[in-house]
């Protein structure tokens, strides 16, 4: 059995500061610990988001390192994630169609540096809402799509091209055919960009028309939606389904609603990397119970110090 | 944590007919809409008083949502966008443009502000 090794692997990411939190992608979840890979046959992945490669301000002086920071802290993981994916917001928006490009190629070249090999991405607003994601498919791909791994369905959903934050009814006919040959106890994991869920609409934290989404996923028993946009951690439920919303990698945002603007959340010198971080989301064996861990880049950064240098 | 507006009561606090007619005895509230900004940003209007917001874009489409008062409209370009408000409880209400603009479409903000 590998319980003690795994109790023991838990600890160690207490101690290294990281949150866990335990995700139900059924009601039961007798074991949330990792264990080994190769002998149990879980695994584990990496979700990165909100890099807004591009960006320059006071929110964050050292953008041009961030990115290339969470790399390196991926990369320095003690076991490597079966896949990585990047819930949007790669690059930050620019009107010059040549620079969103431009950025779009910084962007690749520096993700190329991670390890694993396989990857998966999706846009934000601010990759695709200006040109409806035309520049985002030139270089990435299809900007909604499906793949199974390990007996879990991922399905990845585009509610960003659309400049009024919609998926819309060709994306959503997709979606159910897409989803309709899973049975209905089948573990399934959206990944997207904005919450699915009116979150803070007044904040612009909301897909159009999300809870059409939401009511055609919950015809399934086993959902788990991971997003990014809204630069902090989030938890929530809407019937069986979690929500959870991912830091970014630029700056964070304050709490929804939580102040009369969402204006960044100021830059500390003293932690200048203090709400940026990733995550990484186990899968036990029976493909039902989810552990999400959060990693910071704020102790990171001071043990790469190679990965500060870039520009 | 939840999504706190949903916690709030919703309130029906005005009448809204999009693109109504305006009446001839109703004040019209010109408000344009340009990349990254609404003018006027504060909206003031009075208990009891209808008034007409009369919409238009400088620039571009872009959107104007308000969301505690189920306001949601477009604004394209060379389009006149009317949307009839009948304050009946004072309080304020911020707006936001929901048609993704650019760098500044985070900002793209203002309120109405309904006095006694």
């Amino acid at each position: 059995m590998n319980e003690p090794k795994g109790r023991r692997e838990f600890m160690q990411l207490l101690g290294l500061g990281g949150v866990v939190f335990a995700s139900g992608l059924a009601g039961a979840c007798t074991n949330i610990l990792r264990k080994s890979v190769a002998q149990e046959d879980d695994f584990f992945f990496v979700q990165l988001s909100d890099s807004h490669w591009g960006f320059k301000g006071p929110p964050n002086p050292e953008a041009a390192n961030t990115l290339r920071q969470a790399v390196a802290a991926v990369n320095a993981l003690p076991s490597a994630p079966d896949f990585v994916v990047f819930t949007g917001d790669l690059t930050h928006t620019t009107d010059d169609e040549a620079e969103r490009r431009k950025r779009m190629r910084e962007f690749k070249a520096i993700v190329a540096d991670l390890k694993t090999p396989v990857q998966h991405y999706m846009p934000g607003e601010h990759d695709a809402s200006l040109d409806w994601g035309k520049a985002y498919q030139e270089n990435f791909g299809p900007t909604h799509y499906s793949f199974d791994y390990k007996g879990i369905h991922f399905a990845v959903l585009d509610n960003v091209s659309d400049p009024q934050a919609a998926i819309g009814d060709t994306q959503m006919d997709w979606l159910l055919a897409d989803l309709k040959p899973l049975r209905p106890e089948a573990p399934i994991v959206v990944f997207t960009h904005r919450p699915l869920f009116d979150l803070a609409p007044a904040w612009d934290w909301a897909t159009r028309d999300g809870s059409k989404a939401i009511d055609l996923l919950q015809h399934w028993k086993n959902v788990t939606v991971f997003y990014g946009h809204i630069h902090q951690e989030h938890h929530f439920r809407t019937g069986e389904i979690a929500h959870h919303a991912a830091t970014s990698l630029i700056f964070p945002l304050p709490a929804p609603l939580s102040q009369p603007k969402r204006t960044p959340v100021p830059w500390d010198p003293a932690h200048p990397r203090r709400g940026l971080g990733f995550r990484e989301i186990s899968v036990d064996e029976s493909r039902l119970a989810l552990t999400l861990k959060q990693d910071s880049l704020e102790g990171v950064g001071a043990a790469q110090p190679a990965a500060a240098s870039g520009g | 944590m939840g999504a706190q507006w949903m916690l709030a009561p919703f309130l029906a606090l005005l009448l809204v007919a999009a693109n109504a007619d305006v009446a001839a005895q109703e004040k019209v509230i010109p408000v344009t809409a340009e990349r990254f900004k609404f003018t006027p940003g504060v909206i003031e209007v009075k208990v009891g008083v209808p008034v007409v917001l009369e919409l238009t874009t400088l620039d571009r489409k872009h959107g104007f949502q308000v969301p505690d008062l189920k306001i949601d409209e477009t604004i394209e370009p060379g389009r006149v966008t009317h949307v009839r408000i009948v304050p009946d409880k004072a309080g304020t209400y911020d707006f936001h443009c929901t048609v993704f603009c650019g760098s500044g479409h985070e900002e793209m903000a203002g309120q109405i502000v309904v006095s006694p």
